[in-house]
């Protein structure tokens, strides 16, 4: 049980760090006095319920989804290196969530739920796309899955940019949220992005037994019982519909899926049926604590997310690379 | 136990194997032989049913292989795979416990009885004593024990070995082979192993099936297979079979 009270704790941390710092520094007492519904001023109630929590929630609740992916992908790829922005799942996902962007919606609802349904379809595609670029007979070479995911990512953004830079106005201010800034949708926003994570990371958790058997190769997982085939359709489009949920609402944050479940998997193991929700709940606190960072280095401005993950993720990944090459990971 | 008929097997254009039929009784140990590529593996992979036969039916109890749910699959046969690449990470007793997912719900949650049976499994392949030990750590004699306590913990009636003695030197082969040996015969267990090396085989067959090129050449007991004009003919090089100084077995030595 251990892991699992640290990674509550940190979150715990997190999530209050989370609420008392920005623009405005909340004091504990006042956070206290607001959030057990007894009065502070006006001024920090608003704040804190609708800026404030909304903020820290999808936050929370991306760096899960990202974190709980990544940690699927790897484990479905029998790859260290699979992260949902590295294989250009969440560059896919971009693509379609901009396509979706630039038609105008009737109902509110329908357009809110048409992006991440769109960013969905088109991130399945990619990581079906890329996956067949990268196999070689039954095995999926590290170098092979990367190169195509750089490339079809490259592509997908490529064309992401061309529709941006053509469309006058609106779509441009979604460069912004490309980057890994957070939409300004508030709870909306946090109650849209909540039935997708809920079945995809439910999903994802109760499939540990199945990626451990995956570790195996389809062979012997086959051979041990398991219907590889079904399997790995079930956690593909869980983990595919969880990216691109996190992407409709939060950009493309990249790493985040790379660095969480490989501190995970050092720490506490290589056991699946914990790798998985010991990175869901990581990926929120590691997510939550950067984004925390993110709005206070140049405040009162706020960096885009997916700069400071960037920053942190790209030495990490190449001190993977280096480990995976000398063999000592897996 | 096993029916094969008229199996047929498909790899890209070409038949990977020619209408293979041979059946084998409850506790035999049939030994599967022949050249490079003639269909040894291929084989193993098609009774393990994860390759799909282009023709023909193979029969596990009666019951037809590919009417049976993966689950049910593993509970009738269990495989030591070729030159294994383990999972580094887990330890022996994790490896092991493996072996319990058909008896599993989808979560995977294991019993004391579970565990229990893994135990059980590698005391008898003499590992006991690595259970905590991760995988990766061990030698690849090692590892192949692990692997046939995984495919004992499955507890079927019938075990399919795919050159589990390839990669090792003699004394793990040796020990290897008496272990499955002795186990066939103890718990009655019906198993085929494909084999390069025919001097194992000769010591350890029951009977042994000869391929070549995908097609079944001969079968039969040791004594009618090694022939030095069989063996000759079908590996392509002039030998001479001879007796066995301490055991009585063959012994194929190339000219």
């Amino acid at each position: 049980m251990r892991p699992y009270a640290l990674i509550l704790l940190a979150l715990l941390v997190a999530l209050l760090l989370s609420i008392a710092i920005g623009s405005v520094f909340i004091p504990p007492a006042d956070l206290w006095a607001a959030l057990t519904g007894q009065s502070a001023s006006d001024t920090v109630h608003t704040i804190l319920w609708s800026i404030r929590l909304p903020r820290t929630a999808l936050i929370a609740l991306v760096g899960a989804a990202l974190a709980g992916s990544g940690a699927a992908y790897q484990g479905l790829f029998r790859n260290p290196l699979a992260d949902p922005y590295l294989i250009g799942v969440a560059s896919g996902a971009g693509l379609g969530a901009v396509l979706a962007m630039s038609i105008k919606w009737p109902y509110s609802l329908a357009g809110l739920m048409a992006v991440p349904l769109a960013a969905f379809f088109a991130g399945l595609l990619t990581v079906f796309i890329v996956y067949r670029l990268a196999r070689v007979g039954g095995s999926l070479p590290t170098t092979n899955l990367i190169l195509s995911g750089v490339a079809i990512s490259s592509f997908a953004t490529s064309l992401t940019s061309f529709l941006m830079l053509r469309s006058s106005g609106e779509l441009r201010r979604a460069l912004g949220w490309l980057l890994g800034g957070v939409s300004l949708g508030g709870w909306d926003s946090v109650l849209a992005l909540l039935p997708f994570l809920a079945i995809g990371l439910t999903t994802l958790t109760l499939s540990g037994h199945a990626l451990n058997l995956l570790q195996f190769g389809d062979d012997q997982a086959a051979q041990l019982g398991l219907d590889t085939r079904r399997a790995k359709f079930i956690i593909v489009i869980a983990a595919s519909l969880v990216t691109a949920a996190a992407v409709a609402f939060a950009g493309i944050i990249g790493f985040i899926g790379l660095i969480v479940p490989h501190i995970v998997r050092i720490w506490w193991g290589a056991d699946y049926r914990r790798v998985v929700p010991l990175s869901i709940l990581g990926g929120a606190s590691t997510l939550l604590l950067i984004d925390t960072l993110a709005r206070v280095v140049i405040a009162p401005q706020e960096l885009p997310l997916g700069i400071v993950t960037a920053l942190a993720g790209a030495p990490f990944f190449l001190w993977v690379l280096r480990r995976a090459k000398l063999g000592g990971i897996w | 136990m096993v029916n094969v008929a008229n199996l047929s097997v498909r790899y890209g254009p070409r038949l990977a194997l020619q209408n293979i039929s041979f059946m084998m009784e409850k506790g035999e140990i049939l030994v599967l032989v022949g050249p490079n590529g003639s269909g040894k593996s291929t084989l193993i992979r098609a009774l393990s049913g994860i390759l799909p036969a282009a023709s023909g039916a193979v029969r596990l109890s009666g019951r037809l292989m590919n009417s049976l749910s993966p689950t049910e699959r593993a509970r009738q046969l269990a495989v030591v795979p070729q030159s294994p690449q383990l999972p580094p990470a887990f330890t022996a007793l994790e490896t092991v416990l493996f072996g319990r997912t058909p008896y599993l719900n989808f979560l995977g949650q294991l019993s004391p009885r579970d565990e229990q049976i893994a135990r059980d499994s590698l005391a008898r392949v003499d590992a006991l004593a690595l259970a905590e030990r991760r995988v990766g750590e061990l030698s690849g004699g090692e590892q192949q024990r692990i692997l046939l306590a995984r495919a004992l913990a499955q507890q079927t009636p019938l075990l399919l070995l795919d050159e589990p003695t390839s990669h090792l030197d003699i004394q793990h082969q040796m020990t290897l082979m008496e272990l499955t040996h002795a186990l066939a015969r103890e718990c009655n267990l019906t198993v085929l192993i494909a084999l390069h090396d025919l001097n194992l085989a000769a010591r350890y067959a029951d009977r042994i099936a000869l391929l070549e090129s995908g097609k079944l050449k001969a079968i039969g007991k040791p004594a009618e297979i090694l022939t030095s004009q069989i063996i000759s003919q079908v590996y392509g090089w002039p030998v001479q079979v001879i007796q066995h100084p301490f055991h009585d077995s063959r012994l194929v030595l190339p000219r």
